[in-house]
């Protein structure tokens, strides 16, 4: 049974719309970041679920994974901290934040803070470069942009998420 | 004819048809231009930079549209500041190209050294050592030293199964993706892709089972480097030390041409042992391709388990015994036992089966019909399946050509490519259905009226048909049923006028190698076999295994009054025989084919026979003279020129005919290995394609297609269907195939599971096999497939009653 | 600071919603075109404004236009907001602040070349970037401004986003059209170039953001009201982002030819105290190095001539302004591990090249190199050069020679240097 058609028919119909019905091939990208949205990677299963969808084979959709940097086929901390390195923000100093950033939170760039809930990498220009140091995070299917960055107002809005996420458990 | 181009290439004066690439023209005068990501049998990518050359244009003139001539008179030539890929850049009237300035030649030095710096030095080591592309081209081209650091080189994983068969090297991989994109373009298999990016990128696969296509070997001829190797090749030896011997595949009507390396082995006491096998170019049949089966199935060959002594029944019992006594026991069975029944195999070469027929009847084991009717209306000479494209129709009915014949599969999915009108008419989907113009679902039994519209004009497409090729299997039919359709097809050939002709006729797909031969050759099968088997005075049977096939096939035999066989192995037909005599696979020795295009073909010895063992003509002959039946023995050409002159068809062919080299395009092999991969040399000729007899009216007046009948209680339709991976007796040797090959299964639509009462997994026994049921929404109401060669009886559709195996506890 | 033209929102606050962009006559425009205007006058109209592509290469807009041919169907509108050149950053500016403008001049794009449908493909960080125009999309179709038989003539538009997914490569436009196919976003072989095999084999115009957002007022005020602004070779307005060593980094719209003065002194607010302009990246990373070694570089107006007479590029006019303490070593080697991560593998040049270079420029920044490798840091530039299936790898040596070139000095101190700190 496909899980990924089950779970989001209306959406999964939507992406479809959007492309001539001869090009399903077309679905493939939006596809993999709905397959992405509840667990923040892309499982085995919703390769094969996105192949039957779009009429290619496994290894094609994977192939996709691959090739691009926002897709991931390994789960890591539920909030991915990518914060831009890239020169014109490292002329402003990113890459002193993101090596704070990490002293601060005892981890290794690219390693997951011990709760599981972040991982701090470093990546390439987001186009925010006027507002740098700055970083997007990535996590629960949405991107957002934290510019103008210092290593304190990053902590403090990480514990914010801490603690709604503490709160989302108690709900439960 | 596509208008012609005038061009120079280093100052060598080249004419071409427009279109052609730069790359394709130099060859044409002998000038290799290296390449790695270019193919000649695929699109140009241009990706790996490697053909680099200086191209220079004629200056036009924009207000006249003349070329500009400087002050001596000669035309200004302009040339590009950049170098240009000569895979991707087509021939263009007055170009200059340039591949030995010094730009030229530092250009592509430079791009080696780019390659090299990610791959490792383990040529020694490698495979592909000594045949290898990006070895002969840095011997060539490339820089005498590394200017990078050792230590910073990449460090990768240097043996990744993509599956059983295809083993991946990541540190040698030059990421040139011919083996990515033959899968998605010319294999129709797009199972393995690139994953990540830059020099990350590495070949990946995550089909089940891994790399599954029917054409994955042919990745590792193409393959550049030592990347791709087959299991079966991996570590097996060194290029230099292995001799090419030519030869044809067994294995399927098609006829691919081969070449086996072999080389003299100690461990095997030093006899001449096969090392691999590949395609060698025919482009009139494989071109350069060859399936998994042909590839890896060989090994049967080596089985300790062939017969290499003669066996003389005693006491109920076979024993061995020399020659010369098993020979007089044959002969005395036969001496005066009545007539004999010759009854052959498809897979025996044209010269065996000329030989046995002065035995007997000449009866071929076969169900499926209508081989006289090709021979009749079927392809005429120069037929080229690589030469259908626009106006042509072609239709392939009854029969699952990626599973029967892979190589027609590929070169018709090509055809329709180039614009073929490809129509696959079936009573369930087949995959080659994708690559359809029209796609005609029947029910079984309704195959006939399929054919109506072609006939009466109503098809616009057909009617129109400049060439017209017809494949017919027998899939769901009888040998009624086959001749029937056959016939059907014949007449349709001909009264729409396309038969005897280059590229129109018929095509049987057989199940063998050498069917349409023994055809040629005046076999043909029985109509009640257990029946002929069971009255004959005596059964001389070679090549064919009835009572492994078919228990009342098995009975029929037993009631035999003498049975003599033929064999490799030690079959249920041999344990029943009176006398077996062990033969030479078409490995040890010579003879000839007939290919389903009616092309006949030589193969030649390739390995030793184990001892003991002789060809199937010569033991005939041997057995003839002891019964005063003279029969050419002295050697396999004689018998060919005796049969040339006796039948028509062949009249005029010789050994030396067929043997005939003509030169080959696109150039793939040869010296300049880095062009195609992996050599394709063909020196031992591309055969003949015989004359069509011509229209002589119908066959079997019996024959016609019988319908379905009514289904009783738990009962279903069994239609007996081919699957690749057989257990004939030239497959099942090959340890390699043994996770793909066939297993006993019955396929159902889930509506008559459902009807049935039966789950996936839920077992039931027809005869005497018990089969295991698997769900295909594809296969028809009330019908169940069952693969060929796992256990029931397969020689025609009928209705059966499904008994559940109860469950044992567990 | 004069009148807006692109970032008009600085002027009209609100501007993002409908109603007050069409209370500042949004939409008359694309009205007037598609009941007033034949395709081929609104193709003629643009190119006589000489309106040049923003998206880095410059390609005069209605020449490009004009070579999708007539007899191959349908034509396919792609609009290029990947934006994902190190130091842009104005097609977001624009998407996210003056949506409807953009859009608009998306339909006037598509409206010139008869095509239906046109797909924005953003890059995928742009996520709430898309679903904010998607937002916008769906209240232009339910104000009927999209759909079919607009304004009550035959011509029916479509528009939908697609979000890329980290990869610089699907910025080059046959990439992108890969990856919007659904594929590998690799560079396809030129030619056929899109406008005539492009999205699904179909001709295409691939244009940038800031392109099309011109496309409104040019068609409101005319092809000679456009010219009257930039420079004669370079017309209109420019959007230029600005950032790296000055105080007030940002997008400063000013017409083509405004000086790298203006926009660092007179708009930036200069740089910090005591600090002087080193260096220019005109066009981002892909950018040759300006070296400001003369004050009067400075004066150098920004347009597509001028900036190319000194030895570099407009590109996508990203200007990344590196102050006297920012060693070019150090600079080459960020550069250089962009493009290694960026390169998309496809063609050797660019994969081997860009992975060696990498090793060699991190070997000297870190102090762990030695002055050959200066040598041969530039030798593997050079050998790259010109070898390459698409510009990225052409990029890739840009700051790599003019940095080596010119700063030697800086590669030299890093080399006999054997500390690892910076900045
Ligand atoms: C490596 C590379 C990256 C590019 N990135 C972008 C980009 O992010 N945005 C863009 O508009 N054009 C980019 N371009 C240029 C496009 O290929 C193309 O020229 C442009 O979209 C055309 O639009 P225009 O004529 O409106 O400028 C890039 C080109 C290359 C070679
Ligand atoms: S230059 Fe080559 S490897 Fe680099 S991005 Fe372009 S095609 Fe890909
Ligand atoms: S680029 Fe021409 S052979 Fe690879």
């Amino acid at each position: 049974m496909n899980q990924l058609l089950n779970h989001y028919s209306a959406e999964v119909q939507r992406i479809l719309a959007k492309y001539p019905p001869e090009y399903k091939r077309s679905a493939v990208m939006p596809l993999l970041y709905l397959a992405q949205r509840a667990e923040g990677y892309v499982a085995k299963q919703a390769l094969e679920d996105i192949a039957e969808i779009v009429e290619i084979s496994t290894t094609e959709v994977s192939s996709i994974v691959g090739f691009y940097t926002l897709y991931y086929d390994q789960p890591a901390g539920r909030y991915r901290i990518q914060v831009c390195t890239d020169l014109p923000c490292a002329l402003r100093g990113a890459d002193r934040f993101l090596h704070e950033l990490c002293e601060r939170l005892g981890i290794e760039e690219g390693a997951t803070t011990p709760d599981g809930l972040f991982t701090v990498e470093a990546v390439k220009c987001l186009a925010a470069c006027h507002r740098a140091p700055m970083f997007q995070v990535q996590g629960d299917g949405d991107i957002a942009y934290h510019e103008d960055q210092t290593v304190e107002l990053t902590l403090a809005w990480m514990d914010e998420v801490r603690a709604r996420v503490a709160q989302e458990k108690e709900a439960k | 004819m596509a208008k012609e181009v005038t061009l120079t290439i280093d100052g060598k004066s080249v004419t071409v048809p427009a279109g052609t690439l730069v790359v394709d023209a130099a060859k044409r005068i002998g000038i290799d231009i290296p390449v790695f990501c270019y193919h000649p049998k695929m699109e140009p990518v241009g990706m790996c930079r490697m053909c680099l050359v200086e191209i220079g244009r004629p200056v036009i003139d924009r207000a006249t549209g003349q070329v500009v001539l400087d002050e001596s008179g000669k035309t200004k030539m302009q040339f590009g500041p950049k170098l240009e890929t000569s895979c991707t850049t087509p021939v263009s009237e007055g170009m200059a190209v340039v591949t030995n300035s010094a730009k030229a030649v530092d250009g592509r030095r430079e791009i080696i050294e780019f390659i090299l710096t990610s791959h490792p030095l383990d040529c020694p080591i490698c495979d592909k050592g000594g045949e290898c592309p990006l070895q002969n081209l840095t011997m060539a081209h490339g820089p005498g030293e590394s200017r990078f650091l050792i230590d910073e080189k990449m460090k990768l994983a240097k043996h990744v199964p993509l599956g059983e068969l295809i083993i991946l090297d990541r540190e040698r991989c030059i990421q040139c993706a011919r083996c990515v994109r033959f899968q998605s373009d010319i294999a129709g298999d797009p199972v393995i892709a690139f994953n990540h990016r830059g020099r990350a990128l590495e070949i990946v696969t995550h089909s089940e089972p891994g790399f599954d296509s029917y054409f994955s070997g042919n990745t590792t001829d193409i393959c550049p480097v030592g990347a791709l190797t087959t299991a079966d090749f991996r570590f097996g030896a060194r290029p230099w030390e292995q001799k090419p011997a030519a030869s044809l595949c067994s294995h399927c009507p098609v006829g691919c041409n081969m070449t086996y390396n072999v080389r003299r082995e100690a461990a095997s006491g030093g006899k001449l042992v096969i090392k691999r096998a590949m395609p060698r170019q025919n482009e009139q049949v494989n071109e350069i391709w060859m399936c998994d089966k042909g590839r890896f199935a060989y090994h049967y060959a080596e089985s300790s388990e062939r017969l290499s002594k003669p066996l003389v029944r005693k006491g109920g019992e076979l024993v061995e015994v020399e020659w010369d006594e098993a020979l007089n026991a044959a002969a005395e069975g036969l001496r005066g036992a009545g007539q004999v029944l010759a009854l052959a195999g498809g897979r025996l070469p044209n010269e065996d089966l000329f030989a046995l027929g002065k035995l007997g009847k000449p009866v071929l084991y076969t169900h499926h019909g209508g081989g006289d009717l090709v021979a009749q209306v079927g392809l005429g000479p120069d037929s080229n399946l690589g030469d259908l494209g626009k106006g042509s129709v072609i239709l392939v009915i009854a029969s699952d050509l990626h599973e029967e014949a892979p190589i027609w599969w590929l070169r018709l999915k090509a055809a329709a490519k180039r614009g073929a009108h490809l129509i696959v008419a079936g009573a369930r989907p087949t995959r080659l259905e994708e690559y359809a113009a029209q796609v005609i679902r029947y029910r079984y039994g309704e195959e006939i009226a399929v054919l109506h519209p072609f006939l009466d004009g109503s098809d616009a497409d057909f009617a129109n048909a400049e060439n017209v090729v017809i494949f017919y299997g027998n899939e769901g039919l009888d040998l009624a049923g086959s001749s029937a359709l056959a016939q059907a097809c014949a007449e349709l050939l001909v009264q729409t006028n396309h038969t005897g002709r280059a590229n129109n006729g018929l095509v049987g797909v057989w199940a063998n190698a050498n069917a349409q031969g023994a055809w040629e050759l005046g076999f043909r099968p029985s109509a009640d076999l257990a029946a002929e088997l069971a009255e004959a005075g005596a059964v001389y049977i070679a090549a064919a295994d009835p009572a492994g096939d078919d228990p009342a096939l098995a009975a029929a035999l037993d009631k035999a009054r003498f049975v003599v066989v033929q064999e490799l192995f030690l079959t249920e037909t041999a344990a029943r025989a009176a006398v077996v005599l062990p033969v030479q696979a078409n490995l040890e020795r010579e003879g000839t084919y007939v290919s389903g295009e009616r092309r006949v073909q030589r193969f030649y010895p390739v390995i030793y026979p184990p001892e003991g063992t002789r060809p199937d003509f010569e033991i005939i002959a041997q057995v003839g003279a002891l019964i005063d039946v003279p029969v050419e023995g002295r050697a396999v050409s004689l018998l060919f020129t005796k049969l040339a002159a006796e039948l028509k068809p062949f009249n005029g062919l010789t050994y030396q005919a067929l043997a005939q080299r003509v030169e080959q395009w696109p150039q793939v092999g040869r010296a300049d290995l880095y062009y195609g991969g992996t050599s394709y040399d063909n020196k031992l000729g591309l055969g003949v394609q015989l004359p069509a007899a011509g229209w002589q009216g119908g066959a079997a007046e019996q024959s016609r297609i019988a319908a379905v009948p009514q289904l009783g209680e738990q009962e279903v339709w069994l239609v007996p269907v081919t699957r690749l991976y057989d257990n004939g007796q030239t497959v099942k040797h090959s340890k390699l195939l043994d996770q793909r090959r066939a297993v006993p299964t019955l396929s159902l639509h889930p509506d008559t599971a459902a009807k049935l009462g039966l789950e996936v997994g839920a077992r039931v026994t027809v005869d005497d096999a018990a089969l295991a049921v698997v769900l295909d929404a594809t296969v028809p109401a009330s019908v169940g497939l069952v693969p060929r060669s796992t256990g029931v009886p397969s020689s025609a559709p009928r209705a059966v009653k499904l008994h559940r195996v109860a469950e044992t506890a567990r | 600071m004069s009148e807006h033209f692109l970032l008009r929102h600085r002027d009209i606050p609100g501007i993002d919603r409908l109603d007050v962009y069409r209370r500042h006559g949004g939409f008359e425009t694309i009205k007037k075109v598609l009941t007033t205007m034949q395709p081929s006058q609104v193709l003629n109209e643009v190119k006589a404004s000489g309106l040049r592509g923003r998206g880095g290469a410059g390609f005069p807009t209605g020449i490009k236009w004009s070579f999708l041919p007539d007899n191959l169907w349908p034509h396919y509108v792609v609009c290029n907001a990947d934006e994902s050149e190190p130091g842009t950053f104005k097609d977001r500016e624009i998407m996210e602040s003056n949506p409807f403008q953009f859009l608009e001049g998306l339909m006037i794009a598509a409206y010139a070349v008869q095509a239906k449908v046109a797909y924005v493909y953003l890059r995928g960080e742009f996520w709430q970037v898309a679903n904010f125009l998607d937002e916008k999309i769906t209240e232009m179709e339910a104000a009927g401004l999209l759909g079919d038989n607009l304004f009550g003539t035959q011509t029916s538009i479509r528009l939908y986003t697609h979000l890329g997914a980290g990869a610089y490569i699907c910025g080059e436009e046959t990439a992108l059209l890969e990856s919007l196919e659904g594929k590998l976003g690799q560079p396809r072989l030129r030619p056929p170039f899109p406008a005539v095999y492009g999205l699904y084999g179909k001709p295409t115009v691939v244009n940038n953001v800031e392109t099309l957002t011109n496309l409104p007022p040019i068609l409101e005020k005319g092809a000679a009201w456009y010219k009257s602004l930039g420079t004669e070779k370079s017309p209109g307005v420019k959007i230029f982002s600005l950032s790296g060593n000055v105080q007030r980094p940002g997008n400063y719209e000013l017409p083509l030819g405004a000086t790298f003065r203006e926009l660092i002194y007179t708009h930036g607010g200069g740089l910090a105290e005591g600090r002087k302009v080193k260096a220019i990246l005109p066009a981002g990373a892909s950018s040759s190095i300006v070296s400001v070694d003369d004050d009067k570089v400075l004066d150098t107006p920004m347009d597509y001539e001028s900036v190319a007479a000194i030895g570099s590029q407009l590109g996508s006019a990203s200007v990344i302004v590196c102050d006297d303490t920012v060693n070019m070593a150090w600079l080459v080697e960020k550069t250089v591990n962009f493009f290694k991560h960026e390169s998309c593998g496809k063609c050797t040049p660019c994969r081997e090249g860009t992975f060696w270079m990498n090793r060699i420029a991190g070997r000297i920044s870190s102090g762990k190199g030695t002055s050959a490798d200066i040598d041969l840091l530039e030798d593997v530039a050079r050998q790259i050069a010109g070898k390459c299936l698409c510009a990225l790898g052409e990029f890739s040596v840009m700051a790599v020679q003019t940095g080596i070139a010119q700063f030697r000095s800086d590669f030299e101190e890093k080399v006999h240097s054997h500390t690892t700190e910076r900045v």
